[in-house]
């Protein structure tokens, strides 16, 4: 048999990467830093118990009393856990790499659905981000952005930014063809057949796109823990390495509970839209 | 200069376009190019003229290449080879601004799947053609709420698409059509998906408003019936090739070839052929003046018992029957006129054969077929009613 490793030319790549960028990616390390710890500053600067009435109006505003209810209950749970600034800190981490994803992923996804060459490029492109195993990003991304909360939100990024893309891309191509002919038939400009037409009838397909972005965002920035990005995550991995279940499961409860609040907030976005 | 003018268009379907017009003129088939070379005929040398106010429908079964010739005349789809003249401007040499401008003022589309914008309000809906032009929102408002009214829609104005039924949906997709105020309307299969009831309502009405408009419309259907009902003139097309053009009778009466016969084969004839298609020169006709000794000459001489008595210019008098005229000439008299008798049954040349059947039922002479002034046109005698039922000229 024979051996054929193309690990030693990632390797190269990514050396050839930091030796020759190091300055863009240090500037792009200071801007998504201040950006982050800006936002945990917001979060963490009012009192806990504030934030959860806040949290729990926008709650009820989007999604109705029965969400109301539960983020209002699920927050005052993971504060008697004694897990808030953790909390805290993961959100404003899933916030802002979400946010760089859906900035990032909806134009591409509008784009991938005008031209059928950039779909055609890009589509294995995102099956190569979503079906590398998300601990593989943590290694460039410690590379060339060092440990803590930059290299997570990098690596969060790039996980969690398929499904915008894809969505966006489906939610425009399923517009059905006649109604595109109509919208054409009257003259529309491109610019006019997007904004008018394509997008608003894609928004439900889009708003799924955003809801699942976030959920990747979440589940990634727990595992992104692994190199000091902070927040949930940490804990979890404490409880892991430490062999202290309660704290694991406390940790791991906490996460579950922001998940499903910001699942079904970002859910009924995308329902009441429809309407 | 005609409205609309078609000249030699061609589409051609697949990777080299161009490289399949040397097949096309050896006469290569549709279905032998697409085996050969993979390229799909869409529409073969199709050329045609549309005049200002007319409906001209082109007709043909799933695959004709109907949908896609109708989709060339707004350049939806961009032909391969030929001309689009409108108002005798070449669409296919306009820039894309230009062709913008075409499409927003002067053509106007309905589809067959309604193609309503399911997020808009039907007032929206309405509105859609005059936003796209920057109308401003009071007076769109306004004209779409002018049309909804028009089609008979007045009340469902901020319904959303999906709760109006289908009839109701297409009046939206007709009304969306109407509001920018077009001068040719475009029509894809635009009654095809509608219940057989609501079917015929919406052809009358559309023949009602086109009453009142007069609008240039080029419908496209694969219902014969529906096409004798609506088209002014109708084409008919097979494998991308416009094989007849001609006025419903024409088509019916003097198919061009095999294809058209067997297309009209099972149509309802006696609602498309008129009287003036049926009707013969009568055998014999007389003057007045002429008395009753060459009346019965005549009658023997052509075989028949009762002959026609015209005046000046072919004026219907009436008809004298053998019998009499034989008394009159054994009594020796000159003078016609007291035997001739005027009640006799007469028709328009226009009259649908539908609604000459019960009279031909009843009457026991042939029916005469006159001019708005009362001018002899031909007869019908009942024979010649059967065979245009059954479609078998004399």
């Amino acid at each position: 048999m024979f051996t054929l490793h193309i690990g030693p030319a990632f390797e190269a790549l990514i050396d050839w990467l930091t030796d020759n960028f190091s300055g863009v990616f240090d500037l792009i390390r200071k801007v998504l830093l201040s950006g982050i710890t800006g936002l945990e500053d917001i979060l963490l600067f009012l009192p806990s118990l504030i934030l959860i009435v806040i949290f729990a109006l926008v709650a009820w505003k989007i999604a109705g009393r029965g969400v109301a209810a539960f983020t209002l209950l699920g927050f005052l749970l993971i504060v008697g856990m004694e897990l808030w600034p953790q909390t805290m800190k993961t959100l404003a981490l899933v916030m802002a790499s979400a946010l760089i994803a859906l900035v990032l992923g909806i134009p591409l996804g509008i784009w991938a659905a005008r031209n059928d060459m950039v779909e055609k490029f890009v589509r294995p492109v995102l099956d190569f981000m979503q079906t590398m195993p998300a601990f593989v990003y943590l290694i460039p991304a410690v590379l060339f952005f060092k440990l803590g909360k930059v290299p997570g939100a990098v690596a969060t990024v790039i996980f969690s930014m398929p499904p915008a893309v894809r969505l966006t891309n489906l939610g425009i191509r399923q517009v059905p063809e006649d109604v595109v002919e109509a919208a054409k038939s009257f003259g529309s400009t491109p610019r006019q057949l997007l904004y008018k037409v394509q997008l608003p009838i894609a928004t439900p397909t889009i708003l799924a796109g955003v809801n699942q972005t976030i959920m990747l965002a979440l589940s990634m920035v727990v595992i992104s823990a692994m190199i000091g990005a902070g927040g949930l995550g940490s804990e979890v991995l404490k409880g892991i390495t430490q062999l202290k279940i309660g704290l694991g499961f406390e940790s791991g409860i906490a996460v579950v509970i922001l998940a499903m609040i910001l699942d079904r907030i970002t859910q009924a976005l995308g329902g009441t839209k429809s309407k | 200069m005609p409205k609309i003018e078609v000249k030699n268009i061609y589409k051609i379907f697949g990777s080299r376009p161009k490289s399949i017009f040397p097949h096309l003129e050896k006469g290569m088939s549709k279905d032998e190019i697409l085996e050969k070379t993979g390229h799909t005929v869409g529409i073969n040398n199709a050329s045609f003229q549309v005049e200002q106010g007319e409906t001209f429908v082109i007709m043909g079964l799933s695959g004709s290449g109907k949908s896609t010739l109708i989709r060339c005349l707004n350049r939806l789809i961009e032909p391969s080879a030929g001309e689009v003249l409108i108002d005798g401007e070449n669409i296919l040499e306009t820039s894309y601004q230009e062709l913008l401008k075409m499409r927003q003022r002067k053509l106007a589309m309905v589809f067959q799947r309604f193609a309503l914008f399911p997020h808009r309000t039907i007032v929206k809906n309405v509105e859609y053609g005059l936003e796209i032009q920057g109308v401003e929102a009071q007076v769109r408002r306004e004209k779409a709420y002018e049309v909804l009214e028009l089609v008979g829609l007045k009340g469902y104005e901020e319904s959303m698409p999906d709760q109006l039924s289908g009839g109701m949906q297409q009046r939206v997709g007709l009304a969306r059509a109407l509001a920018t105020d077009p001068d040719v309307l475009l029509m894809d299969e635009a009654f095809s998906a509608l219940d057989p009831l609501i079917k015929k309502e919406m052809q009358d009405e559309l023949l009602e408003l086109q009453a009142k408009m007069h609008k240039t419309i080029v419908f496209i259907t694969h219902d014969l019936d529906e096409a004798l009902k609506l088209g002014d003139r109708i084409a008919v097309m097979k494998d991308g090739k416009i094989v007849q053009i001609g006025t419903p009778e024409e088509i019916l009466t003097d198919p061009a070839n095999a294809y058209v016969k067997e297309f009209v084969q099972d149509v309802d004839r006696t609602k498309v052929i008129t009287a003036a298609t049926i009707m013969r020169k009568p055998d014999a006709v007389m003057s007045p003046k002429e008395g009753p000794r060459v009346a019965v000459r005549k009658m023997e001489e052509a075989g028949i018992s009762s002959i026609y008595v015209t005046g000046k210019d072919k004026y219907l008098k009436g008809l004298v029957r053998i019998e009499d005229a034989v008394r009159l000439a054994k009594e020796g008299k000159d003078n016609l006129e007291e035997v001739i008798i005027k009640d006799i049954p007469t028709t328009a040349p226009d009259t649908p054969m539908v609604d000459l059947l019960p009279v031909a039922a009843t009457t026991s002479y042939p029916i005469v077929v006159v001019s708005e002034d009362n001018k002899m046109l031909g007869i019908i005698v009942r024979v010649s009613v059967i065979s245009g039922i059954i479609g078998r000229g004399d």
